[in-house]
């Protein structure tokens, strides 16, 4: 893709001349560098099948890696966001662990007193307590950044010391647990997980939703007479789209409980269970759900409202922004209100996946987090990034962290693996950059 | 001309920035249908004066009449409500956004839903760009990756789309190739039959003689003298700008060279 002009004449000169894949690549108006990371994941995922002599590419594994990856895929949409506006936030890992511990706390110690253990209203109060605190923690740290124009850098820096002292002090070190069981549902496991029939549901809504997307995007073009995609482009993308969300229900519905809990469930609901055991599938894990719909709504605040576009305006050019009449200031500690949120929703998930809210939970999860955002393609500069890019970033980052612990590799040399690799993920990116141009 | 209410009044305007007088005492009017050219060295106070007209910068003293009727204007969306537009010498662009982004910025169009209408803003786009450069055709590019004179086009595109009356131009010429500063003076004569009336920020005397009917001539913050372009020859005009002397054919201004009585 070098030639992005549209003149008419020389596109379609290059459409004769062009190969195959080129032809197809702009018929479909793919990104070809989200499909330049897909294909490194792919490269990663086949390459740590064969070396681990066919351990990484099972449903097991994918299921618990996409699990794994679920919370700070989470956080790295919102540091998109707040990488594209030229901020950093540092504080994001000790942010999830005080926000964990508040919620830790919240359901354990303080709300039974009032509504006794196991009520149903626990687990609701105390993600709302843990999205609502860290939203006004984000939103202190944001009109400090915004409004007193104290760098972002420092006053995240300065987060990251103050809540991982405050996350210690909610209980003077102590850890919390268990947590309520509800609440535990977030975290995963066989009990976190929707089943196999939810799963094809949610997969075929999900089908549903991408067919009447392509439908209305090719309205609207019809509707302005610009140049439409070609049909069998578009049915490409359909049916690709399509394989691509069904397979991935397949993969999470070939899962099944392991045969302990099979057994228990089996005499609890009075199932005799059949010779060959019982096949319960897990299905797709709610916090991976979570992560999705947080991808979902990440993506429309990004690309569709006006927040998105000024977000994107302030990265690209802060002065032009300003003379445009944009509130930058306000736009800007939004962005961080909306970082503290998602990292309640990561806390809660994370909490609720190890039973327990310890004052270091979250240690140095702000490096995974913009790294994730960064070999997802967000530029430090500003102005550049997609959420897509990020959630794929974390995907790829949690593949290298669980295929080196499969393959037995010494932590010391996963952590040199993984340096190597964000280094050498963002030269690829320049240059891929520099030839687009 | 001078009938009438001017469109703009700008009375004894001041601002400093930390005890500098950027621009001190200055007063300057527009009328409809007139392009009133400002001119003077670097830093002689032009753009900051326009500036504070575009709502970018706050006044620290002084009025500015719309119409006649006293404007309240502290940020840029302020002065756009008074129809003012402004194409800044940096052009004040996004660059890593497509052209209809740019053209919208701040002011998006949106579908009953309340989300950006995309299609709706490109459809404008093309048609508004149209007009202004047949040839254009890069609408989904970053405009970081246009050419220079398809940039000032969309800095262009952006002031007039949404009928402006009163339109600032910062050194609109500066970036381009001579055709296209021929086209972009054949826009501000077609603006001004219009009846818009234009404030024009330029280094280069000829065009201010081509396209303007009066000069504001500014230095160190103030203004040195006003005069018809009909009454003063070029190197009036430079005497102004260099010496702060006044001809006889311009009004002089607070800071016009005292010649010791």
């Amino acid at each position: 893709m070098t030639d992005v002009t549209s003149h008419a004449l020389s596109k379609k000169a290059a459409a004769v001349n062009s190969s195959l894949p080129q032809r197809l690549l702009r018929a479909t108006e793919l990104d070809t560098r989200m499909l330049g990371m897909v294909g490194a994941l792919a490269v990663i995922w086949i390459g740590f099948h064969i070396v681990s002599g066919g351990l990484f590419l099972t449903p097991r594994n994918l299921w618990n890696l996409s699990v794994q990856s679920a919370s700070v895929a989470i956080m790295s949409t919102g540091m998109v966001l707040v990488i594209v506006t030229r901020n950093i936030d540092l504080s994001v890992g000790s942010l999830l662990g005080f926000v964990g511990m508040v919620m830790g706390v919240t359901q354990t110690e303080i709300l039974p007193q009032w509504l006794g253990f196991g009520h149903l209203a626990i687990w609701i109060a105390a993600i709302l307590v843990g999205v609502a605190l860290g939203a006004l923690i984000g939103a202190m740290q944001g009109y400090i950044i915004a409004y007193l124009a104290v760098p972002s850098f420092i006053v995240t820096l300065g987060g990251l010391l103050v809540w991982r002292g405050a996350a210690w002090w909610v209980t003077s070190g102590r850890t919390v647990a268990p947590l309520d069981a509800t609440y535990r549902l977030m975290g995963g496991g066989p009990d976190g997980a929707i089943g196999a029939f939810w799963s094809w549901v949610v997969g075929l809504i999900a089908c549903v939703a991408l067919l009447l997307m392509l439908a209305n995007g090719r309205k609207q073009r019809r509707k302005f007479h610009f140049p439409l995609r070609p049909v069998w482009a578009e049915s490409l993308l359909a049916v690709m789209g399509c394989a691509f969300i069904l397979g991935a229900v397949a993969v999470a519905n070939s899962y099944p409980w392991p045969s302990a809990i099979v057994r228990r469930y089996a005499t609890e609901n009075n199932i005799t269970v059949p010779e060959g055991g019982l096949f319960i599938a897990h299905g797709i894990a709610i916090p991976v759900l979570i992560a999705v719909g947080v991808g979902v709504v990440m993506t429309f605040l990004a690309n569709r409202t006006r927040f998105g576009r000024y977000v994107f305006a302030i990265g690209g050019n802060p002065e032009a922004a300003v003379l445009a009449g944009i509130n930058t200031r306000w736009v800007t500690m939004k962005v961080f209100i909306l970082m503290g949120a998602l990292v309640g929703i990561s806390s809660a998930i994370s909490t609720a996946r190890l039973n327990a809210a310890t004052n270091a939970m979250g240690t140095l999860d702000e490096l995974l987090v913009i790294a994730a955002a960064v070999i997802g393609g967000t530029s430090l500069g500003g102005g550049i990034g997609t959420i897509a890019g990020a959630m794929i970033g974390a995907v790829l980052m949690q593949s290298l962290a669980s295929g080196m612990i499969l393959l037995g590799v010494d932590t010391p040399l996963q952590n040199i693996v993984v340096g190597i690799v964000l280094v050498v993920a963002v030269w690829l990116d320049t240059l891929y950059r520099k030839r687009v141009k | 001309m001078d009938t009438g209410t001017p469109l703009v009044e700008m009375k004894n305007i001041s601002i400093a920035f930390g005890g500098i007088h950027a621009v001190e005492n200055v007063s300057v009017d527009l009328f409809a249908g007139e392009v009133v050219a400002l001119v003077g060295h670097n830093g002689a106070g032009k753009s900051t004066l326009i500036k504070i007209l575009s709502g970018a910068y706050k006044r620290d003293a002084g009025t500015i009449l719309i119409n006649g009727e006293e404007a309240q204007i502290n940020n840029p969306r302020d002065a756009k409500k008074y129809g003012i537009e402004t194409i800044y010498q940096t052009l004040a662009l996004a660059d890593n956004v497509d052209a209809a982004a740019n053209l919208f910025l701040g002011r998006e169009l949106r579908t009953a839903w309340g989300t950006l209408d995309d299609v709706a803003m490109e459809s404008e786009t093309r048609k508004v760009m149209g007009r202004l450069n047949p040839r254009f055709q890069r609408f989904k590019d970053p405009v970081s990756n246009l050419s220079g004179g398809q940039r000032q086009t969309v800095a262009i595109a952006r002031a007039i789309y949404f009928n402006a009356r009163i339109l600032i131009m910062d050194e609109p010429t500066a970036a381009l190739g001579p055709q296209e500063a021929a086209q972009v003076g054949d826009l501000v004569r077609q603006l001004k039959t219009e009846g818009l009336g234009i404030f024009l920020i330029s280094h280069d005397i000829h065009d201010v003689f081509d396209l303007a009917d009066r000069v504001v001539v500014m230095k160190n913050g103030q203004v040195v003298g006003t005069a018809s372009t009909a009454d003063v020859t070029e190197d009036d005009v430079l005497g102004m700008i260099i010496l702060g002397k006044c001809p006889p054919g311009a009004i002089p201004g607070p800071g016009a060279l005292q010649i010791a009585a």
